[in-house]
């Protein structure tokens, strides 16, 4: 490890990973430091992405479990909803295998000329005149100081280095989804499809997902709000309860855990000398939950952005603001938002709305797939939904 | 007292999002709780996927 560097990435997940292939495309150095032994494990995620994946890698057949050609919808009185690609617009997605996938997404920054280390925690900021300089990095038993023209934060959920910068990181516990995950096997799924299960009785204001890994094999999962988790409630108690019914047979060959934001993003992504991205910004979509995608983007993002400061010889936080700006106002940024408005909504909704709202989906004719369409239809048969519709169709539109 | 039941907890960092004083830290696969810090808000043994967090009384 050398002592200085013109960027330092803390974190090697996804984002981390591809600001580090950026910043060494750009020809400067730069070092990814990760805290856990392995890159990519133990995996914390339900691995689903869809297909604007290819828009950021090309992917490889290696880190694909499942090609996805659909999603079901189950609501809270088990009709179900079948979503197929036509509707959606021809979408497809993946369910990844991410102990493969976050590897080579390191490998390819290492071959681009990147520094990798892992086994090695940053455990204090460095910060000078009120600028982030670097990171003391604990590795191997040993206390080092790195410094860099910028710091890259991609430390994910925890998100503890831009806390030591003075950011505030933290998650609000009703917008914390606490998720528990069992890779199973030996059970009855159909391989092309993804399933989302709803209802407060399933995953109070969350919901249980059945992400296929291929033949008779998925990742069985749940995320409830932090809000509704306490002792004897908590997502393993309900994903037991929803195993003991639908799969009692199958076999648990790993269990997962983890945090994912459904906030808004920090309301400032850079400092002077620092980028934060991914997770560690808040960046997860507040109603799927899923954060590969836009960790994967921001991560690519900052590393160009760093590397355009530092030929400029600028790494103020005003430079450094073109990374905040530019995500905002993409598609991603904007996603963002009308999600969080859309979640704020449909959290709200009792179980018999929820139950309504797929039965008259299910009555429409998919062939005319259009916004405008089904929010005729829906106010239709669900007249109540009109004092949330002017929001909602603001937020479709 | 927050106390860390290490064979029950997945060291997933969930909990370390939503502590306000920033006082866990996970290191590699063990948490830590640094009791300077702590102010015993309860928030991180409530949001904990697997229930590996207590707090217990002074006594
Ligand atoms: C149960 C669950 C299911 C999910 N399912 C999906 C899904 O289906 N699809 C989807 O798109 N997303 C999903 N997500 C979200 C997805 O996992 C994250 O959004 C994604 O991993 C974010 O990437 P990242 O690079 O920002 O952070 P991470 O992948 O979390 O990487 C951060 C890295 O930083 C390291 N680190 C942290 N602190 C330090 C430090 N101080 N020093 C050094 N290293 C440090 C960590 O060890 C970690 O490797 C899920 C999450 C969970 C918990
Ligand atoms: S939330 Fe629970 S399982 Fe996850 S690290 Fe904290 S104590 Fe461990
Ligand atoms: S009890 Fe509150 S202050 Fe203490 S570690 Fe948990 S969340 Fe942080």
């Amino acid at each position: 490890m050398q002592n200085k560097y013109d960027v330092l990435i803390i974190g090697g997940g996804p984002g981390g990973a591809m600001a580090g292939k950026a910043v060494a495309e750009a020809g400067l150095s730069c070092c990814i430091i990760e805290k856990r032994p392995a890159i990519g494990a133990p995996v914390r995620c339900a691995e689903g992405v869809g297909n604007e994946i290819s828009e950021l890698v090309d992917l490889d057949p290696k880190w694909i479990s499942s090609k996805i050609e659909g999603a079901l919808l189950v609501a809270p009185d088990g009709q179900t909803l079948e979503l197929n690609p036509e509707m959606a617009g021809n979408e497809v997605g993946y369910v990844l295998d991410r102990k493969i996938f976050d590897r080579e997404l390191v490998w390819k920054a290492a071959n681009a000329g990147c520094d990798v280390f892992v086994k090695s925690r940053a455990s204090s900021a460095i910060i000078k005149d009120g600028k982030v300089c670097g990171a003391t990095i604990e590795s191997g038993g040993k206390t080092v100081e790195v410094y860099a023209d910028v710091v890259i934060a991609a430390d994910g959920v925890e998100s503890k280095f831009a806390r030591w910068c003075g950011i505030d990181t933290t998650v609000p516990m009703a917008e914390i989804e606490t998720c528990v995950q069992y890779l199973m096997t030996d059970i009855d799924i159909d391989p092309g499809l993804n399933a989302f299960y709803l209802g407060r009785e399933v995953a109070p204001e969350g919901y249980v997902w059945i992400f296929s890994k291929g033949e008779r094999t998925a990742n069985v999962g749940i995320g409830i709000s932090g809000k509704m988790c306490k002792e004897g409630k908590r997502p393993k108690d309900y994903l037991d309860a929803f195993i003991a019914e639908h799969f009692p047979n199958g076999k648990i060959i790993e269990l997962i855990v983890g945090g994912v934001s459904a906030c808004k993003p920090l309301a400032c992504t850079v400092a002077d000398g620092l980028i934060i991205v991914g997770d560690a910004a808040r960046l997860s979509d507040p109603i799927t939950g899923g954060g590969i995608i836009n960790a994967m983007y921001t991560g690519k993002l900052a590393g160009e952005v760093a590397a355009e400061c530092i030929a400029s010889g600028d790494c103020s936080k005003k430079a450094l603001m073109k990374y905040d700006t530019e995500w905002r106002s993409s598609k991603m940024g904007k996603g963002l938002k009308r999600n969080y408005q859309v979640k704020e909504i449909f959290i709200k909704l009792k179980d018999e709305k929820l139950n309504s709202i797929v039965n008259s989906v299910n009555k429409l004719d998919m062939e005319i797939f259009d916004t405008k369409y089904l929010i005729r239809e829906l106010v239709k048969y669900n007249p109540w939904l009109l004092k949330d519709i002017g929001t909602l169709k603001r937020l479709l539109d | 007292m927050l106390v860390i039941k290490r064979e029950v907890c997945g060291y997933c960092g969930a909990c370390v999002s939503v502590c306000p004083e920033g006082a866990l830290e996970l290191v590699d696969a063990y948490l830590t709780v640094d009791p300077e810090n702590c102010i015993e808000c309860g928030i991180c043994s409530k949001i904990c996927p697997l229930g590996a967090l207590e707090m217990k009384n002074a006594e």
